[in-house]
């Protein structure tokens, strides 16, 4: 006998929205709601993500943009030199012109923004509180003006990517298509976070955000277990990012602002820190709003943050927290 | 001396114009059960504090099984077998009991780098956890969350984690603190036995408890040591009885 817990059966509840939207949207012939669909997905990504530092070890990142950017300039990037022929550059003898086959752009996007988080990460984790948001932010400024006064990829313009990269001998510019490479990937993240909770990486993690004194005093350095859970939640923010990218065929500065990195933060903090769906909640509602609100008034903006306020004083635990119950630790 | 397991020379701490700890010289032997006593304000706090690498030491230095581990930090010192409690309990606060100590077992098996095994399937896990929850009478509690423990209990938990954790040996900072007459006892008998598995060097403000268990007592006054000696040494000693035990 399958026994589910309200959480469960919500995560359950939340995956077959996703699915039966898109199917839907196919239903009824409008393909650019499977777009809305899909861009929930990413950005929900995106949120899982920063989920991991955030939720589960208490670090407060305002620079995730930083991670989600460079997983789409990547994406921009290799896909322009790819089409346009150009050379990317030499190593080893082997001119290198660029992908755009996704399988490699999502290594690189994954591997570059891990090597960036290690950096900000390793100095960032030396401060605290109040400090590591704003050294967080401050990184990602960096790369966001960067972006702008760097002129090869488009500066302030952004960069066009003229086709959807490819997947297999999948048709992605079919959105259905490309709805199932993005819905499958939130989901094998999803169970690798889940695993990751579970694990004894985890419970050191869990326990960094509770209680760093305790940590130590057992003989683990929070800082190691901090490290690598920033790294991996960067990781997962700029494989958002890439497909972010592809989905849009565009890339621009936007994606580095303080203004990405607080919207993945709301849907966290809207959602629930630190449940597994909660940044598909988070990311569902923001996009709802955005999409219906904002066609009706532009301060839609305004009713967001309403709402959030309304979460986050009232339901600590997010939208998560009010529908399934507070976290338990067994 | 290669047999005594904690061996502190001259150390020296200040804060601005206050001397918290003056030329502290201090060591543990296999087995014992080292009591450091003194009023408020002495510089016990201070010295645990840097016995386990929390503040660093201005002077002196720190030997533990043979090594000097001044200038190591924390984890590092855990990790060589420093077993420590904290006098206001420090735990997970959101984990059950169980995990509390899980979390002390993993550590023991360098295993908080395994990112894909699952603690609630890991037998030996919470076997060894289970153990040490037994040794303090917790296993009863051991689902239930570390913030809906007593004082008591927070303390006995402590305990626990630190048994986990192997430790070669035990520092105690004030384990008696606010656990009441009958408490105190059992806890008293408990440590006891502990100072077989590994010595105990314990700041400790109940006197019965230090009576009844120390094999030695150091009585720190003013960052300084002004006496080291068996129960009965201290008890008769007149500068003992002037700086602390004649207060009442």
């Amino acid at each position: 006998m399958l026994n589910l817990t309200r959480e469960q059966l919500l995560n359950g509840a939340v995956v077959s929205t996703l699915l039966v939207l898109s199917a839907l949207a196919l239903f009824l012939d409008e393909p650019f709601y499977i777009t809305l669909v899909t861009k929930v997905t990413i950005l929900a990504m995106a949120g899982v993500g920063l989920n991991l530092a955030l939720g589960l070890g208490g670090m407060v990142s305002f620079g995730h943009a930083a991670f989600f950017g460079i997983g789409g300039y990547v994406t921009g990037i290799l896909a322009s030199h790819a089409l346009n022929e150009e050379l990317l550059f030499t190593a080893f003898g082997f001119a290198v012109f660029g992908t755009t086959n996704m399988l490699f752009i999502w290594l690189f996007a994954v591997l570059i923004s891990a090597l960036a988080a290690a950096l900000i990460g390793y100095f960032s984790l030396r401060t605290q509180g109040v400090y590591f948001i704003m050294i967080t932010l401050a990184f990602a400024q960096m790369i966001y003006y960067f972006s702008i006064a760097w002129p090869a990829y488009g500066g302030e313009d952004g960069l066009s990517i003229y086709q959807r990269n490819q997947f297999f001998s999948i048709n992605t510019l079919d959105p259905l298509s490309f709805f199932a490479i993005c819905f499958s990937l939130l989901l094998a993240v999803i169970f690798l976070v889940s695993r990751l909770k579970n694990s004894h990486f985890g419970n050191a993690l869990q326990a960094a955000r509770q209680n760093e004194q305790r940590l130590a005093a057992v003989g683990i350095r929070p800082f190691g277990i901090k490290l690598t859970a920033f790294v991996i939640s960067a990781m997962i923010t700029a494989l958002a990012g890439a497909l972010f990218a592809d989905l849009n065929r565009f890339v621009s500065p936007g994606m580095f602002s303080w203004h990405t990195s607080g919207e993945i933060m709301i849907f966290v903090l809207l959602g629930g820190v630190g449940r597994l769906f909660g940044p598909v909640i988070g990311a569902g509602l923001f996009i709802l709003f955005e999409y219906y609100l904002g066609g009706v008034t532009e301060h839609w903006m305004l009713f967001l943050g309403v709402m959030l306020l309304t979460v986050v004083l009232f339901a600590r635990g997010g939208i998560v927290g009010v529908l399934a119950g507070e976290v338990k630790h067994d | 001396m290669t047999d005594k397991i904690l061996n502190i020379k001259n150390l020296v701490k200040t804060f601005g114009q206050l001397k918290a700890t003056d030329d502290l010289s201090l060591d543990l032997y296999p087995n014992e059960i080292h009591a450091v006593i003194g009023p408020n304000g002495a510089g016990k706090s201070t010295l645990i504090k840097q016995i386990c690498g929390e503040i660093s030491a201005d002077q002196g230095r720190i030997e533990f099984l043979g090594k000097d581990i001044t200038h190591l930090d924390v984890v590092a010192r855990a990790r060589l077998g420093l077993g420590r409690t904290f006098q206001i309990s420090s735990l997970a606060m959101e984990y059950s009991v169980l995990r509390n100590v899980m979390l002390a077992v993993q550590a023991v098996q360098g295993s908080s780098y395994s990112f894909f095994k699952s603690i609630g399937n890991d037998q030996v896990l919470r076997a060894s956890a289970m153990e040490s929850l037994k040794e303090v009478g917790l296993e009863n509690r051991a689902d239930v969350c570390a913030a809906k423990l007593s004082h008591g209990e927070r303390r006995q938990l402590e305990i626990a984690v630190v048994l986990a954790q192997q430790p070669k040996a035990f520092l105690l900072d004030e384990p008696m603190a606010g656990m009441g007459a009958e408490g105190s006892k059992k806890l008293t008998g408990f440590l006891d036995t502990l100072r077989l598995r590994a010595p105990i060097l314990m700041v400790e403000h109940d006197m019965d408890a230090v009576f009844s268990l120390a094999d030695r007592i150091s009585v720190l006054v003013y960052g300084k040591i002004i006496m080291t000696g068996s129960v009965a040494q201290v008890r008769n000693n007149a500068l003992v009885r002037e700086a602390y035990l004649g207060e009442d």
